[in-house]
């Protein structure tokens, strides 16, 4: 796809003929960074707006998980191994860098594979995977604890706080005060999921979602298939980003996620305890559940004192709204995950911030 | 972030284990999700697994985008320490 300056004022040029108010959500992360770097928001007329959806893994964990993680992370003879980004969000008490820097063995991977490589070298060890994520890493998580059976490996295991995307969309979309017209929908997520989870959406709440790529264009693309069904009084579930994503998703993915965990609740930051929005290991696999096998008990969610994650996270506020951003709060010293995942709104909006202010809708 | 880095197969090993290139670097990744694919193919690795095969083309574009978002933004991790989506 090249990026034809022709076809993207084109597209642009449709999109700014309509003149209705319309918010269109973008749940995934990597939208929210890429939109704000693009600059679109700044092209886009005013009664067009792009909200940011609760699509940053990292953003959504709520405080009382991540207090449960450093607690298990500081208890001697566990080595901790997580993705990057979950380093610097700050719990209650501390970070898991910060916990790290206090003594406790905490490593930072770039697959679940090298959790596994970790378990096998220290036998001696209880080696923890920290599982955050959505549908498009739960499926190599699910292969890992897989492997670990084969293998017959008894010091390895999961905190699973990963969680699955469609039951956020459905609260989303049966929030009292919210209107979203309509989703621009993860591209990487879907190349699990595929399309069927969207159009059970669609049937329910009758609001377009398009699976969209990243690239300008796609996103643009994307933004205009769903005005194009606004206006036609629409809503279908539809694939702009058909160039990796099938409308089956992935079978293999599915299959294994199906096999090795099962729906649970779990806790999003902003907005709550979501029932089957996690993915628990099923009771054949029950022995890497790390909660089970070190007694881990619920952590009360404890907010952080004037964080706006929340209402950031389901597109009630945009971050400039919250009283800390850029003041207290920036990446540099980030009060919120939101601000700490390079691909949180906040962080998004500090690094491109939007022409105005905040236009609050 | 739930951003995949496209690879392309080198060569394919036993236990479902593959060698890609990535920007010019060797890894190995598993292809588990992926069994049918096959040398000269791309892939969208993400977490060290091939999430869906790609052709030449998208692969390409994927990693031009990839570099933007990373060069942009002093604090994103590396194409190598992935994040959690
Ligand atoms: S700016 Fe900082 S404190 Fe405010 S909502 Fe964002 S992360 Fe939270």
């Amino acid at each position: 796809m090249s990026s034809q300056p022709e076809y993207l004022n084109r597209l642009l040029g449709e999109i700014v003929k309509e003149d209705r108010e319309m918010a269109l959500m973008e749940v995934c992360g990597t939208h929210t960074m890429a939109i704000a770097k693009s600059g679109l928001r700044n092209l886009l007329p005013p009664n067009l707006k792009l909200l940011s959806g609760p699509g940053c893994p990292v953003c959504v964990t709520a405080q009382g998980d991540i207090d449960a993680v450093i607690e298990l992370a500081v208890k001697p003879g566990i080595i901790m191994v997580t993705f990057g980004d979950m380093m610097r969000v700050p719990g209650t008490t501390s970070s898991l860098q910060e916990a790290r820097s206090q003594g406790a063995d905490i490593r930072v991977a770039y697959s679940p594979l090298d959790a596994l490589a970790i378990a096998q070298r220290n036998p001696d060890k209880e080696v923890v995977f920290l599982g955050i994520g959505f549908e498009t890493t739960a499926p190599a998580v699910a292969i890992c604890a897989d492997q670990a059976r084969n293998l017959g490996l008894k010091n390895f295991s999961v905190f699973s706080l990963h969680k699955v995307v469609p039951p956020a969309l459905e609260v989303i979309f049966s929030m009292p005060d919210m209107k979203i017209d309509g989703l621009i929908c993860p591209g990487h997520v879907s190349v699990v999921i595929g399309l069927e989870p969207y159009e059970k959406l669609v049937e329910k709440y009758h609001r377009p979602c398009v699976v969209t790529g990243f690239e300008t264009q796609d996103i643009l693309e994307g933004v205009y298939m769903l005005i194009r069904q606004i206006r036609q009084g629409e809503a279908r579930a539809e694939i702009q980003y058909t160039r990796v994503v099938k409308s089956g998703g992935n079978p293999a993915a599915q299959k294994i996620l199906e096999e090795v965990f099962e729906p649970s609740d779990a806790r999003w930051r902003g907005i709550g305890n979501i029932p089957n929005s996690g993915l628990a290991f099923r009771p054949e696999y029950g022995i890497f559940d790390a909660r089970k096998r070190f007694d881990i008990m619920d952590r009360e969610d404890i907010p952080i004192k004037g964080c706006a994650c929340g209402e950031v996270l389901t597109g009630k506020i945009t971050p400039q709204d919250c009283a800390l951003f850029g003041r207290a709060c920036t990446p540099l010293k980030p009060i919120g995950p939101c601000m700490v995942s390079h691909e949180g709104a906040c962080a998004a909006y500090y690094r491109y911030p939007p022409p105005s202010p905040s236009k609050k809708g | 972030m739930c951003l995949g880095v496209p690879g392309k197969i080198l060569e394919v090993k036993e236990n479902s284990i593959a060698v890609v290139d990535v920007d010019g670097n060797q890894m190995e990744i598993s292809i588990r999700l992926t069994p049918e694919v096959e040398p000269n193919q791309y892939v969208l690795i993400h977490a060290g697994f091939a999430m869906e095969i790609m052709d030449e083309e998208v692969a390409h574009e994927t990693m031009r985008l990839i570099k933007e978002l990373e060069e942009s933004n002093e604090f994103a991790t590396g194409i190598f320490e992935p994040s959690a989506g």
